[in-house]
């Protein structure tokens, strides 16, 4: 059962492969590569039961946190092409007290 | 073969083989395809096929490196290099270069002969199977009491080794420092802002991106150091746990600004810190050695008890890792992100 | 009372089966998916949408075998970060593509296959 399960993870990873040297549009890649990481995180938890090893399971809770990262930074460099600008800004206090009087 | 029956090696040979034809197709596509991105891309695919890989070899400290490394960091710090180059070439003129062909034949035939001389995988008699390495798995327990005995072998069987490479990572921080600045001001002018965007609209638009980085930050570093505290019992260490927490410092970077990210980090502190670790993992050597022993013995840290020295050793050295590896990743990532770029839009 | 707990732990078994193996027919759906559908938004649709499905009935399965231990605590957490990040990711990938002004393909089935120059679709 986990073996099937392994296999038919095996099988999406090579297609999502597939997709990413295909890709017409540079988003169809990014969207290949996040997918397969997302695959890679499940295979390692499905290939640590499989080989009784449970530190797998570790390894695929970083690459979940890993993964985010690199893809926001892909997405980042696409959008802005630098990667030192903020896309979002902590309202500071004063920006707060301008809101509040505009509105 | 019988098909209906799979033993487990059968099937794990299985796995095995589709895992390395996945690093065939990607290195393959790598060499050939021309966009730059698509070839970052799949580096983050190549790293993450073979930590798999290195998973099905048992070797889950390495895979757990390479996790670290490959996926989140690599990947951002390969895209502020190509910030700093331009992205077009001119194409080169398809010479054949008879002479260089030959010499990477000759080498191709060398190393694939040296390839004959390797043992084969799990061979009894290869050399790190026989020597040392049966001696440090039969003491390593009763010398250290730590139950993960790659902890043990790179932090006190092999001190030397890691404060080698220790100091190559620092140097390897110094290097790029030199190369690319301190982050700081270059030629006396703070660097401009490379693209006049509209601030609203990112604002706007990424409150989704804020919320959930927001909520993932703390976690992240929250992760880091339970890998770093974990590492005597499972895979993990200093090395790691550095990479991961100064991913999550580049994660806040990349999304609330590299301004806001120095703002909590600076890299004044940065700066000292890649230097402090190498001073601490050095430091816990002449600690040895005043207490009357050898450089980097661990035993005579706690004199009632070896092993708890041992252990006392291994912790402070593993968080002189983590400071010197967190500090100059983040040494590499401020250097990359505030240079000016010499291209302008109009390159892209 | 000895039976039915065995009753439960098969059934435990069975049902961690019949999830994984639905999680991966999800996964392997979403791949196909990706592959096939002409354009970039209805690929995101595959992924995004079969991604979340897949990975939370496998997790699932997992953790019905793991019992209770630590290894299922790590399992659901791998599972809050998916759940997390990988709508986001989505999200982000997708907002980018449309400030990109990447125009989805409109039409019917036939048009799209006449005007499909991206070989998307084959």
């Amino acid at each position: 059962m986990i073996f099937a399960t392994t296999l038919m993870l095996m099988g999406a990873m090579t297609l999502m492969l597939a997709r990413l040297l295909r890709g017409p549009e540079l988003y169809d890649r990014v969207l290949a590569v996040n997918s397969f990481g997302t695959k890679t995180v499940l295979f390692l938890c499905v290939f640590s039961f499989l080989i009784g090893r449970p530190d797998g399971v570790d390894i695929a809770l970083l690459y979940a946190l890993m993964n985010f990262i690199g893809t926001i930074a892909i997405l980042k460099f696409f959008r802005y092409r630098a990667l030192d600008v903020a896309l979002s800004r902590m309202p500071s206090r004063n920006t707060r007290k301008k809101a509040g009087a505009k509105s | 073969m019988n098909a209906d029956f799979i033993t487990p090696l059968d099937a794990f040979t299985i796995i095995d083989l589709i895992l390395m034809l996945m690093l065939l197709i990607v290195g393959l596509a790598i060499v050939r395809l021309n966009d730059i991105f698509a070839i970052v891309m799949l580096a983050g695919v190549y790293s993450l096929v073979s930590a798999l890989w290195f998973v099905s070899l048992d070797a889950v400290d390495v895979a757990f490196t390479e996790a670290a490394v490959g996926a989140g960091i690599s990947t951002v710090l390969m895209l502020g290099a190509m910030l700093l180059s331009s992205r077009t070439a001119l194409p080169a003129k398809p010479v054949r270069k008879w002479a260089s062909f030959f010499i990477v034949l000759a080498t191709g035939a060398a190393l694939m002969y040296a390839v004959t001389d390797m043992p084969s995988f799990g061979d009894p008699l290869s050399a790190p199977n026989a020597y040392v390495g049966l001696e440090y798995l039969k003491r390593s327990l009763p010398d250290t009491e730590i139950p993960n005995v790659v902890s043990s072998v790179l932090a006190s069987y092999r001190g030397y080794d890691t404060l080698g490479e220790t100091s190559v990572i620092l140097t390897a921080g110094l290097g790029v420092m030199l190369i690319l600045g301190m982050g700081g001001k270059i030629n006396g002018q703070l660097k401009k802002k490379a693209i006049d965007y509209d601030n609203a609209d990112a604002q706007a638009h990424h409150t989704v991106l804020r919320v959930v980085s927001k909520m993932m930050i703390p976690l992240i570093v929250l992760y880091g150091f339970y890998v770093q505290f974990h590492g005597d019992f499972g895979p993990g260490g200093g090395f790691q746990a550095g990479v991961i927490i100064a991913s999550a410092v580049i994660l806040y970077a990349l999304i609330f600004g590299v301004d806001a990210a120095k703002a909590a980090v600076p890299p004044l502190v940065v700066r000292i810190g890649a230097a402090l670790g190498v001073l601490i993992y050095g430091g816990t050597g002449i600690a040895g050695l005043i207490l009357g022993s050898n450089y980097l013995d661990y035993n005579v840290l706690d004199p009632h008890s070896a092993p708890h020295g041992q252990e006392l050793g291994i912790m402070s050295i593993e968080i002189g890792v983590l400071i010197t590896v967190c500090s100059v990743m983040l040494v590499i990532f401020y250097g990359f992100t505030s240079r000016q770029p010499d291209i302008t839009d109009k390159d892209w | 009372m000895s039976t039915v707990l065995e009753i439960l732990h098969i059934a435990r078994f069975g049902l961690a089966g019949v999830f994984l193996l639905g999680g991966g027919f999800f996964v392997l759906a979403g791949a196909i998916g990706v592959l096939r559908l002409p354009d970039f938004y209805t690929r995101l649709h595959a992924a995004g949408v079969t991604d979340t499905m897949g990975s939370t009935l496998i997790l699932l399965g997992l953790m019905l075998i793991a019992g209770f231990t630590l290894l299922s605590v790590k399992l659901a957490l791998v599972g809050l970060f998916l759940f997390l990040t990988s709508p986001t990711a989505t999200h982000a990938v997708a907002n980018a593509a449309h400030k990109a002004k990447l125009k989805p393909l409109l039409g019917t089935y036939r048009q799209t296959r006449k005007g499909d120059n991206e070989g998307g679709s084959q």
